[in-house]
């Protein structure tokens, strides 16, 4: 791969057929889309097949200079190739699930998700401060146009919701940055991510960063655009805003608050926790009374991404990778689960969960589907999310039982809401006689489904494959964040052992041990057997 | 290529390919891909046993890939078999194999039989995952996975509102012990750095001095680790507060009620304390929330299923009381006691499930015993099968000729152990324990002499109207209606024959092996060799109290149900509020949907509405926009035009900025 600009090749693909969709009719738009992002597919492959792990921390690094210091530089770690594969991964699905629900302006339509693809994949290779701020604003504006132009009957109010929240955060995030870049003297986010600026000064940049992330991630109580967002957005729209762009929060808290700002970030330790802990709870429950299905999985969302923050803010490894793994699962999950939505308002053009019912009986393949993405969200292990939702909350067990106890009730609430959303429509009576006459998956959906299915079932079975990138990534920050990690809430102090075990009896203890032959030998069975630690084979 | 993979693998193969096959494959195809599978596994399991049975046999760890590495914490995929997963997979695939024979005749006129087949085969591969697991993250997948099966075969026909309500309740009231379990994980790997059992094993002794705080309390590191892994057993094995989601679970068809809900999935809570029994001696303050919680539980449930109406429910509640003895004994130290109880009854337990699925079977599916009566006749084969697994529940056995049925070792074993280890704890549990071997007698007698004694009192019943297109009135004197019960087909017999077979004699034949013999266990377990000496040398009246409150139950039971039918009624006249408690299982169910789920539904609208709507809505983006429309006075100017200014606002504002910055 020497020499080859592939990150840039990545960007031109989708922009070039972002403007050819714009110039002719709707069947080839369509046509276009789906090869642009299968191309850009394939590139994401190679790049995946050729990074090479254990090698050097940034790879594909391109580098030209603009103007005034303002470059055009790209280059990517284990975590954005991941985040930059999931991209590419649900992108050419996104097309498909538009193929027949989208009708009007579907030139307009494919440009703007192709742009948005770009944005996206720049977002996460960008290695100019300045260059993934204009990728991450600007990812709103397709978006906007996607929800303004092509979504629901109140699409207007959604978007308008939308983009005043993320543009509150915007502002000062920018603010900050400038502050940084007089600073440091530089714009090459590496270089940022080992300057260490002064602690004062962290506190402020932090809150400045988190204005930005914590409305993207979303946290709670900046969550309240998601669901409106989610449910006027064409099914394309939410997955993709599910997928990918609640994501860009994450990324930002790995990318720059944790290694640009460790101090303030162990300074704002329980802000993070408390919201997200808030976050797993409240919006748990509110997801449990949804009428909409789109609602109820844009709260789940809420409640899913706060693991994310749990789990970044752990301060170790298995928290960090925890968040990137449920970031990426939940990528997937969320994902298939809007897509399974799409399905059927196709059919029956309601979201509204009592309009349907039964439908294992007359959608099976449907309904297993479901059900797969359904234990899925719910962490199901053997799933891509359980492995996430596990490190992630095992990291946060060390740093602070609390924590982990309140965020791992999600698990419980989680369970409440899928299974009681999956029991409304794909169980009980056939109630609805449309809903009852409607035709099993076609094989355009199978084609969407079947790839995630497996990808949700890969990640769950051997996440080595994508944890395996990222590690030396997370050791790194792991190493950074070390000087500044809080103290866990154990407090493990070592004691002397006990002499026997709870149950050991001895000469003349226990009922009966005086009689007969009884309890003789109580000394040698005080300890654990001997050999428990035989069959060791490895 | 090593016999345990075709083991576990082998079911889990047969499921994706009779699940995806569905109706491609055809009934015949799914069933036999299914059924012939578990028979091989079943095949291959029982060699593994004999070897650790004969000594033969060594134990072993099979990798099969890695799973996670993250830092430290780290753990593969791997099949452990040493001599208490040998117990379990003879358990687990025997009953699993019979259950898919009888299930043929059982299911034969469902519309979906490959469906059921598959998740009975997922079911199995699940659960030998959970036993043949070497670290505990592989036993919470498991774990889950049975759950999941649990989940599907409970709602296995989801048209009924009630069936899949069973199944929310069944998973989520699980994932209540799940949360200990994950947290019993997280807190285990913290201390000991790994999550290997073996490993975590070895460490626990020189742990058990240590102390660490846990949500703000400070107590010894080994309590606190085993008390949240307990809450996982207790969720999973139906203990005293968690229940609740056992009898709802007998809304799956009856053959998953004898695999899951008695055989197999419910005593994984047990497994999991034997298999961790040397991590439990660590600590004592577990042990005793064990034995309490053991022993509450075996006396709540059987007071419970003394008032039952529903066959199915009877014995679910019987099978949350044996369980109950299952952890007391695992508590006092008596882990192979435990283990010795688990094997028999998973016999019995199966037996008595699969032989009121043959009684349900031929009376129309009706499960109310108040319409049933007099079926001795009729289903003599199933009468038998029936009678074999109540002498083996009840424990009737003669303790000087050292002659009994299953129940009769293992139960009595029990109570005896209880008594032995002296302690006070020990002395609750023993009498609990003797009490509830009153009530079990009586309810297994009451549930028999019901259902095959009597007269017959078919007519009632409406499943029997249905069938016989008649009214009572229209049938008169003949309480029969004309209706008349089949014995069931010879792939339901089969079954019952088998495992009537394993509870009149495992008892006797394992005895030995399970409880005197160190050598057997080989390690796997605690095996507490001073107890069990003492547990031989209880005061003859120990000995005797089983077969006493055995047969005071039978009397009781014959003098209430044959002799002199009135008295039950009586009774219930009598103690109106006693039988209202007992019929009502305690008001746990009300309780809970009190104090938990109304509440949650509750929460859910109140932040929902005023929360996010009411207050974040409110006074965020809303008012946001309503002050922006009283500043400009022009809403729409707002909308259009206004993002193409903002992009160009932004990148214009960003180039100047630099550009200021760099200079």
């Amino acid at each position: 791969m020497d020499g080859f600009p592939i990150l840039s090749v990545m960007l031109a693909v989708p922009l070039l057929g972002a403007v050819a969709c714009l110039f002719v009719d709707a069947k080839t738009a369509r046509m276009v889309a789906l090869l642009a992002t299968l191309v850009d597919l394939a590139l994401g492959i190679l790049l995946w097949l050729n990074y090479d792990i254990g090698g050097a921390q940034w790879q594909f690094t391109e580098k030209a200079a603009i103007f005034a210091g303002f470059q055009w530089a790209l280059g990517i770690d284990g975590i954005a190739l991941m985040l930059i594969v999931l991209s590419v991964f649900l992108m050419p699905i996104c097309i498909l699930a538009s193929w027949d629900s989208i009708t009007k302006r579907v030139g307009e339509y494919m440009a703007a998700f192709l742009l948005m693809e770009v944005l996206m994949i720049g977002v996460f290779a960008a290695q100019d401060l300045f260059l993934f701020y204009i990728f991450f604003e600007a990812g709103l504006i397709p978006m906007y146009l996607i929800i303004g132009i092509w979504g629901g009957d109140n699409r207007i109010y959604a978007s308008y919701k939308f983009f005043l929240y993320t543009l509150l955060g915007s502002v000062l995030m920018l603010i900050a940055m400038l502050w940084m870049v007089n600073e440091a003297g530089t714009t090459d986010i590496p270089t940022l991510m080992a300057y260490d600026f002064p602690p004062h000064a962290q506190t402020w940049l932090f809150l400045a960063f988190f204005a930005s992330f914590a409305v993207k991630m979303p946290m709670w109580p900046v969550h309240t655009w998601l669901p409106d967002a989610h449910v006027q957005a064409p099914t394309a729209g939410s997955v993709i805003l599910a997928g990918v762009l609640l994501k860009m929060g994450g990324y930002g808290f790995i990318r720059f608050s944790l290694p640009m700002f460790p101090e303030a970030s162990a300074q704002f330790v329980w802000l993070i926790w408390g919201l997200s802990m808030a976050a797993v709870v409240l919006t748990s429950l509110i997801a449990l009374v949804q009428h909409d299905m789109k609602k109820l999985i844009a709260y789940s969302s809420v409640a899913h991404m706060a693991i994310v923050t749990i789990g970044l803010f752990a301060f170790n490894v298995q928290g960090l990778e925890g968040a990137m793994m449920v970031m990426l699962g939940h990528g997937l999950v969320s994902g298939a689960l809007f897509l399974c939505v799409g399905v059927i308002y196709d059919r029956l053009h309601t979201r509204e969960i009592d309009r349907y019912g039964g439908l294992a009986i007359n959608m099976k393949y449907y309904a297993l589907f479901f059900m797969l993405f359904t234990m899925a969200s719910v962490g199901l292990p053997g799933t891509s999310n359980f492995v996430g939702e596990f490190l992630s909350l095992a990291g946060i067990y060390q740093a602070n039982s609390w924590v982990a106890f309140v965020a791992t009730t999600g698990i419980i609430l989680g369970a409440a809401y899928m299974l009681y959303l999956y029991r409304r429509v794909a169980f009980g009576d056939q109630k609805n006689a449309d809903a009852a006459a409607m035709p099993d998956l076609n094989l355009r959906e199978w084609l969407m489904l079947a790839p995630l299915a497996l990808a949700v079932l890969w990640m769950g079975v051997y996440p080595e494959s994508f944890l395996a990138p990222m590690r030396a990534d997370i050791a790194a920050l792991d190493a950074r964040l070390a000087r500044a990690k809080p103290e866990g809430d154990a407090h493990l102090k070592m004691g002397e052992p006990r002499e026997a075990a709870a149950n050991a009896i001895g000469h003349g203890e226990g009922h009966g041990a005086g009689e007969g032959e009884g309890a003789g030998h109580g000394e040698g069975h005080g300890a654990a057997p001997a050999d428990a630690a035989e069959g060791e084979a490895h | 290529m090593q016999p345990i993979l075709l083991i576990v693998f082998l079911p889990l193969l047969a499921a994706i390919v009779a699940g995806l096959g569905n109706r491609m494959l055809g009934n015949t195809v799914a069933k036999s891909i299914t059924t012939g599978a578990l028979f091989i596994s079943c095949a291959l399991s029982w060699p593994i046993f004999i070897g650790f049975l004969t000594g033969s046999a060594e134990a072993s760890v099979v990798p099969v890939l890695t799973w996670v590495q993250s830092g430290t914490l780290s753990f593969d995929w791997a099949l452990r078999v040493d001599t208490l997963t040998a117990v379990m997979l003879v358990v687990v695939t025997s009953v699993s194999a019979l259950v898919h024979l009888y299930s043929w005749g059982y299911m034969d006129e469902d519309p979906d039989q490959p469906r059921f087949f598959a998740y009975l085969s997922l079911f199995t591969f699940a659960m030998l995952m959970l036993v043949t697991a070497n670290n505990l993250v592989q036993m919470f997948f498991g774990w889950e996975g049975v759950g999941l099966a649990s989940y599907l075969l409970i709602g296995f026909w989801f048209k009924k509102p009630s069936a899949s309500a069973a199944a929310i309740k069944a998973f989520v009231v699980n994932r209540v012990g799940d949360l200990g379990f994950m947290l019993g994980i997280f807190g285990t790997w913290m201390v000991f750095q790994t999550t290997s059992i073996p490993e975590i094993l070895a460490a626990a002794p020189g742990m058990s001095g240590a102390t660490m705080s846990f949500l703000g309390i400070r107590m010894h590191t080994m309590d606190i680790l085993c008390i949240l892994l307990f809450i996982g057993a207790m969720g999973k094995s139906a203990q005293l507060g968690l229940h609740t989601w056992l009898p709802d679970a007998m809304e799956g068809p009856t053959p998953v009620s004898a695999l899951i809900h008695a055989a197999t999935m419910v005593t994984a809570g047990v497994f999991m304390v034997c298999r961790l029994s040397p991590m439990f001696e660590t600590a004592p303050i577990a042990l005793g929330m064990v034995v309490f919680v053991g022993a509450a539980t075996c006396i709540f449930a059987a007071t419970v299923g003394t008032t039952q109406w529903d066959i199915k429910r009877v014995i679910a509640y019987s099978t949350c009381s044996q369980l109950g003895y299952m952890f007391f004994a695992a508590g006092v130290g008596a882990y192979n006691a435990a283990m010795f109880h688990l094997f028999t009854h998973a016999f019995f337990k199966a037996l008595l499930f699969l032989g009121a699925g043959s009684v349900i079977h031929a009376m129309h599916h009706e499960q109310d015993m108040r319409y049933y009566g007099a079926l001795r006749k009729h289903i003599p084969i199933t009468f038998w099968a029936m009678m074999a697994g109540t002498l083996a529940i009840t424990g009737v056995g003669i303790y000087d000729l050292h002659l009994g049925f299953a129940g009769f070792w293992s139960k009595d074993a029990i109570i005896e152990v209880a008594y032995a280890r002296g302690t006070e704890l020990g002395q609750f549990a023993f009498w609990m324990g003797v009490f509830a071997a009153l009530l079990t007698s009586f309810y297994s007698w009451r549930l028999v002499f019901l259902t095959f004694f009597g007269k017959a009192r078919w007519i009632e019943s409406e499943h029997i109207q249905h069938s016989v297109h008649k009214t009572p009135e229209q049938a008169g004197e003949d309480t029969t209606g004309g209706y008349h019960p089949h014995e069931s087909p010879l792939t339901m017999l089969i079954p019952l024959g088998i495992l009537s077979v394993g509870a009149i004699v495992a008892g006797q034949v394992f005895a030995p092996y399970f409880l005197d013999s160190e050598a057997f266990w080989n390690g796997s377990l605690f095996y507490n060799e001073p107890l069990m000496h003492a547990m031989h040398a209880v005061p003859g009246m120990v000995k005797y109290a089983a077969f006493i409150v055995m047969v005071t139950g039978l009397v009781i039971a014959w003098f209430a149900y044959i002799k002199d039918t009135s008295i039950p009624g009586k009774f219930v006249a009598q103690f109106r509020m006693v039988h209202a408690f007992l019929y009502n299982k305690w008001y746990f169910d009300e309780l809970y949907d009190v104090l938990f789920v109304k509440p949650a539904f509750w929460l859910g609208r109140k932040f929902w509405m005023w929360g996010d709507v009411g207050i974040i809505d409110r006074f965020g983006p809303n008012g946001a926009a309503w002050a922006v429309m009283q500043s400009t006075g022009a809403a729409k100017k707002l909308q259009s035009g206004y993002l193409t200014s903002y992009a160009l606002i932004m990148l214009l504002g960003l180039v100047a900025a630099l550009t200021w910055v760099m200079l």
